[in-house]
């Protein structure tokens, strides 16, 4: 009996309208506001067409969120995701097919992810300067192949991942889910996210509790760079090509959008569930000023104050819970 | 000064302090004389932190009166109560480590010019104040390069920078050797010659007898009696503070200790580790009590570490007789090590995580299921059996670690140890900054692990601490073994005597 209660009263009681209240309300008042403007947003289509721009930003967020967890950054996302996308034309042009191609593609996002986790493990580096490092040397590594032209991407099923649908839904959309629902439950109930919350939280007594926090580092970098090698397959589909500027800028969409969730930059607290909100609202933002038509640099300055103020909300929330 | 030395300087009637529904202060009073030493004594939570702080002007008092050399007193800030002549010593240290010294001693009143801090000036008189006090710091090193004793120093000496009629001490010695102690008590001295007040703050029963003047007790938000010291006794103070008698502090062993015979479950041969500690021999018995016994910078705290997998040392660790070697405590932990550190907020817990989530930190692999699931429902009735189990006080498993007593959070460290049902138990200080009532049942806890089996290596320097509770005892000198003795029937003056490296 008392357990029933129990879950009922944790249920209840469970932070769920307090943690993610914030972002909740800002991302309705966003809604509202477009909508009012303009009555397409709301359209079923338009949804569609959001949750295709946020996908690219939302998986590379899923795998900072492990990374921003522990403590740490990873600044190289944006031109892993351009380096995934021109590994892929480059394996196509030798004559790979569609799985070997993706397998070499997440492989590369494994091996570039590592080699930030291991110079920042094994050599204590802070990630931050490692990670500023290799953004600029993956950056520079896309253009090697090509000589820094774009290379096209023609096999048929790469294609169809950003332009194919699949029970109604667009097939990218489907993958968000999915990445979603697995990283969530990674991060949630098994012994490897709750290692992930322990060094985050307090890295000095989780290796007197004899947690191997090197290798989890570098585990979690070679996840956050997996995960830009997904977004890069997504991006180089909808692109039908892999460019040498792809991805520029998406480490900071993706940092925002983890912030936005209400992950800690000092670690130890956060969750996916608050990233794919976030990432909800770059891609509502993006998305609604595109429809206004208003000016690039306008949607730069909107961006970076409706960020400031859902973060503010959110620290505002949590202290007057403490 | 103009006020008589019998009348009080520092006034506190009938002060209470809410937070909403929650009563922090019921009714304190508090009457301290200059040139003496008064204690505040009292379980953790009975109220001391809530009336420091409103002694600093952290908080503002509900109602109620408080005097300073006959004048209302009502600070807005420390920096205000500093300038009033109230100063405090914070036992949680309040330095920034990578600050000198003297940028640390004179932060907030460095000496300057349009802002502009003058360096020579700085170094200079922060060393006069260091010196003054009999400190032996450099006052140009990082803070961050000290021990934590040697910190602790430093942030009495930060307290003491301006001259001040009411000083406050919060458990200045809980970090400091005997020695450093002593270097503390012979400054209180002078402080009492000159004719400051001091309020004093420890859980050392000992030393409060030996220095205090008064004693006030207070137990749950309330005052309960003052008295002058050579009125009362050891066993009358804690009566009064925990409102029962407790008759011997150090429980009683629950069997037998093991004989001689039975062979060490850990057995150390010639340990060494450059710059460290040198031939370290000892051995441990199941069901045993060995206490580590040293000054700081005597090696103790290093061995420890290298018997919990960091370091290389050269010799032999063995296990039941086994030669292991231990590379990680990922390692140790697997061979049936467990390591109670000794702060428990850097080592210990992850302070905003639930209680449920520290008890289960170490064990998280043995509690969960296939393929690396976590098992929620066999974690939580987990962590609440050893909520039951070792009396932690909590609201809930799911409140933070961080928002519990010291004494709870201690118990937390324990339990999450207890969880992987340890053959071998090392205890680092494990009653350090924890209240009366939290010792003695830490003291039973380790009683009745031992009376299970388990063998116990345990370092605190309390040295009534280790001789109550321990079978025999490694006495460390100098980054070496001093002497091995029985425990039974040990003088404390024998013990420093090897600690201090009199006896050879």
């Amino acid at each position: 009996m008392s357990n029933s209660t129990e879950t009922k009263q944790a249920l209840l009681a469970s932070p769920l309208i307090r943690q993610y209240g914030g972002i909740v309300i800002s991302l309705i008042i966003l809604c509202l506001v477009f909508s009012s403007i303009s009555p397409r947003f709301l359209a079923f289509n338009n949804f569609m067409n959001i949750m295709q721009q946020v996908a690219v930003i939302a998986v590379a967020a899923y795998g900072m969120t492990y990374v921003i967890l522990l403590g740490d950054i990873d600044l190289s996302v944006g031109s892993i995701i351009a380096v995934a996308g021109m590994v892929a034309a480059q394996a196509f042009s030798m004559g790979f097919g569609f799985a070997p191609t993706v397998l070499i593609t997440l492989a590369a996002g494994a091996i570039m992810g590592g080699l930030n986790g291991v110079l920042s493990a094994k050599l204590m580096l802070p990630s931050f300067i490692v990670t500023v490092a290799t953004m600029g040397i993956y950056r520079g590594a896309v253009s090697l192949p090509t000589n820094g032209a774009p290379a096209s991407i023609e096999n048929e099923t790469w294609l169809a991942i950003g332009s194919e649908s699949w029970l109604g839904l667009p097939i990218i959309i489907w993958i968000v889910i999915a990445l979603f629902a697995i990283n969530h439950i990674v991060l949630s109930r098994t012994i490897f996210g709750r290692r992930a919350y322990l060094a985050g939280g307090n890295r000095e007594a989780a290796i007197y509790s004899g947690i191997r926090v090197d290798r989890l580092k570098i585990i979690i970098f070679m996840i956050s760079g997996v995960m830009a090698a997904i977004s890069g397959i997504l991006l180089s589909s909808r692109l039908s090509s892999a460019q040498t500027n792809a991805g520029m800028g998406y480490e900071l969409d993706a940092i925002a959008a983890v912030v936005l969730g209400g992950t800690s930059l000092a670690g130890g607290v956060g969750t996916m569930v608050g990233t794919i909100l976030g990432a909800l609202i770059i891609g509502v933002i993006n998305n609604g000023m595109n429809m206004l038509a208003v000016p690039y640099f306008y949607q730069l300055i909107f961006k970076g104050i409706v960020i400031l103020f859902a973060v503010w909300l959110d620290v505002r929330s949590k202290s007057m819970r403490a | 000064m103009a006020v008589s030395s019998n009348a009080p300087v520092l006034e506190i009637k009938d002060v209470a302090k809410t937070f909403g529904p929650v009563t922090a202060l019921k009714r304190m009073n508090l009457s301290v004389r200059p040139g003496r030493v008064h204690t505040l004594l009292g379980e953790n939570g009975a109220g001391k932190s809530t009336l420091m702080k409103i002694l600093v002007g952290l908080f503002q008092p509900t109602s109620g009166s408080i005097m300073l050399r006959g004048e209302p007193y009502a600070p807005k800030n420390p920096i205000e109560a500093k300038a009033l002549g109230l100063s405090i010593v914070f036992q949680e240290l309040s330095l920034c480590r990578n600050l000198s010294v003297a940028e640390n001693i004179l932060a907030t009143h460095e000496p300057n010019r349009f802002g502009f801090i003058n360096e020579r000036d700085l170094n200079a008189q922060a060393a006069q104040i260091v010196q003054d006090l009999g400190l032996p710091v450099n006052v140009r090193t990082k803070v961050g390069d000290l021990s934590i004793a040697q910190r602790q120093l430093v942030e009495i000496a930060k307290g003491l920078s301006r001259p001040a009629d009411v000083v406050i001490l919060d458990e200045p010695t809980s970090s400091l050797s005997d020695s450093e102690a002593e270097i503390l008590f012979t400054i209180i001295e002078r402080l009492k010659a000159k004719g400051t007040a001091i309020i004093y703050i420890s859980h050392r029963m000992e030393e409060i007898m030996r220095i205090s003047d008064d004693i006030t007790v207070i137990r749950d938000g309330s005052f309960v009696a003052t008295t002058e010291k050579q009125n009362t006794s050891i066993e009358g103070l804690i009566a009064l503070m925990v409102g029962r008698e407790m008759k011997d502090i150090y429980p009683p062993r629950l069997v037998e200790r093991p004989s001689s015979a039975v062979p060490p479950v850990l057995a150390v041969e010639n340990l060494s580790e450059t710059g460290k500690f040198e031939n370290v021999s000892l051995d441990v018995r199941p069901g045993e009590v060995v206490g580590l016994f040293g000054l700081i910078g005597s090696g103790r705290s290093d061995v420890m570490k290298a018997l919990f997998g960091f370091g290389q040392p050269a010799g032999t660790i063995r296990l039941n007789g086994v030669p292991v070697h231990l590379r990680s405590p990922a390692d140790a932990i697997r061979h049936g090590i467990a390591f109670v550190t000794e702060n428990r907020k850097e080592e210990g817990l992850v302070l905003q995580h639930s209680v449920e989530r520290n008890i289960n930190m170490v064990a998280l692999g043995q509690l969960a299921g296939q393929f690396g699931f976590t098992r929620p429902a066999r974690e939580r009735a987990a962590a609440k059996t050893e909520v039951l189990r070792l009396a932690i006080k909590t609201a809930s498993i799911d409140t933070p670690a961080g928002s519990l007593s010291g004494g709870n959070q201690q118990k937390i460290v324990i339990a999450k140890w207890l969880q992987t049902r340890p053959k071998i138990l090392i205890l680092d200080e494990p009653t350090r900054g924890v209240d009366v009532g939290a010792k003695f049942e830490i003291y039973r806890i380790i009683r009745e692990l031992a009376a299970a089996g388990t063998a116990i290596l345990m370092v605190s320097s309390e040295l009534p601490e280790v001789l109550g509770l321990s079978d025999r005892l490694v006495i460390m000198h100098d980054k070496r073994v001093a002497k091995t003795l029985d425990a039974q029937g040990l003088s404390p003056e024998t013990v420093m005597t090897y600690a201090a490296g009199i006896h050879q």
